[in-house]
């Protein structure tokens, strides 16, 4: 049993290499979200932030966080924490941002 | 209590192996992590809805943040994060010098992003762009102070957040100054502040471009 142990814990070491590469992008694509955000894209200013800023937090979740070592339940918690969070915006931007869509008076 | 020859110290007495322990571990931290993501969520979504029903403000405000500056700490915090994972990876190889080290330097960089981060509220106290305390900007409109209280808050419980995880990390490195604590199969401990150290830069990786960068073309 011991030896079994052993194997499991060593086996999830992560190599160097793959640390510092993780660092490298996370600076590259820092650059690259301040680079973009002195470019006028119009709307797609936005789409290019949280979307760099999205890749980001993959690497780090991915690699830092060791998200792929994880058991299938705490994947399932992981995700299910992302849903509530964007339960949360649905449900508060279906009311705010469509208050204006009906012209009721007072409202 | 007899001490048994055969038991692992690293494993706890009420778990059967080490990767039932780890998996549990892990899945109660992440638990904690999510309930974070609401506390950080809350602010995401006040953010983007009065980003959407006054955009000018947003732009406006945006011109008295320094993206030079918050470029910069955002790098620190990238370091202090690989500094954190390779802590995590001295740990498991069972290096404590190594251990010691990458903890310290997490410590420091934690620390120089605060610094940086003070440096920026001493010049917004400046600018007059503090509401509630320290509003005499006549730039921006009163309804700016909006884009300010959000961006208060947001760094600030960010802040909270580092302030805490440094307390820990320099409490780990401590308690794991000599001896054979966390090192090997015991480094459970300084995985789970590796999540939690590593979620925080998640939050700032979100909070950089959003509070800095919009407005900038």
């Amino acid at each position: 049993m011991a030896e079994h142990h052993h194997d499991d814990h060593t086996a999830h070491v992560t190599p160097l290499r793959t640390y510092l590469l993780a660092a490298l992008a996370l600076l590259v694509l820092t650059i690259i979200t301040v680079a973009v955000a002195f470019v006028n894209l119009g709307p797609l200013n936005d789409v290019v932030a949280v979307g760099v800023a999205t890749l980001k937090a993959l690497i780090i979740v991915i690699i830092f966080m060791h998200g792929r070592a994880t058991s299938g339940v705490t994947r399932l918690v992981i995700v299910a924490g992302i849903l509530w969070l964007a339960i949360l915006m649905v449900g508060t931007f279906d009311d705010y941002l469509t208050r204006d869509w009906l012209a009721i008076p007072g409202r | 209590m007899e001490a048994d020859p055969h038991h692992n110290p690293a494993l706890g007495h009420h778990f059967e192996t080490l990767e039932q322990q780890h998996d549990t571990n892990i899945l109660g931290m992440w638990l904690f992590l999510s309930t974070e993501i609401m506390l950080f969520g809350v602010l995401f979504t006040a953010y983007i809805l009065f980003r959407v029903l006054y955009p000018e403000i947003f732009i406006a405000s945006s011109h008295f943040q320094n993206a030079t500056i918050g470029a910069i700490n955002t790098a620190v915090l990238i370091g202090s994060s690989l500094s954190m994972a390779l802590a995590v990876r001295s740990a498991q190889l069972a290096n404590r010098r190594a251990l010691l080290i990458f903890l310290a330097i997490t410590a420091i960089l934690g620390s120089v992003f605060l610094g940086v981060k003070g440096y920026e509220y001493y010049e917004h106290w400046h600018e007059g762009v503090v509401p509630g305390f320290q509003w005499t900007n006549t730039e921006l409109e009163p309804r700016a102070q909006l884009f300010f209280f959000l961006y208060f808050v947001m760094t600030g419980i960010h802040a909270v957040h580092l302030i805490i995880g440094i307390g820990l990390v320099l409490s780990l490195a401590f308690r794991s100054r000599k001896g054979s604590r966390y090192l090997g199969e015991s480094f459970l401990p300084i995985e789970l502040m590796g999540l939690y150290w590593h979620f925080v830069d998640v939050v700032w990786v979100y909070l950089f471009p959003l509070l800095y960068l919009i407005g900038r073309h």
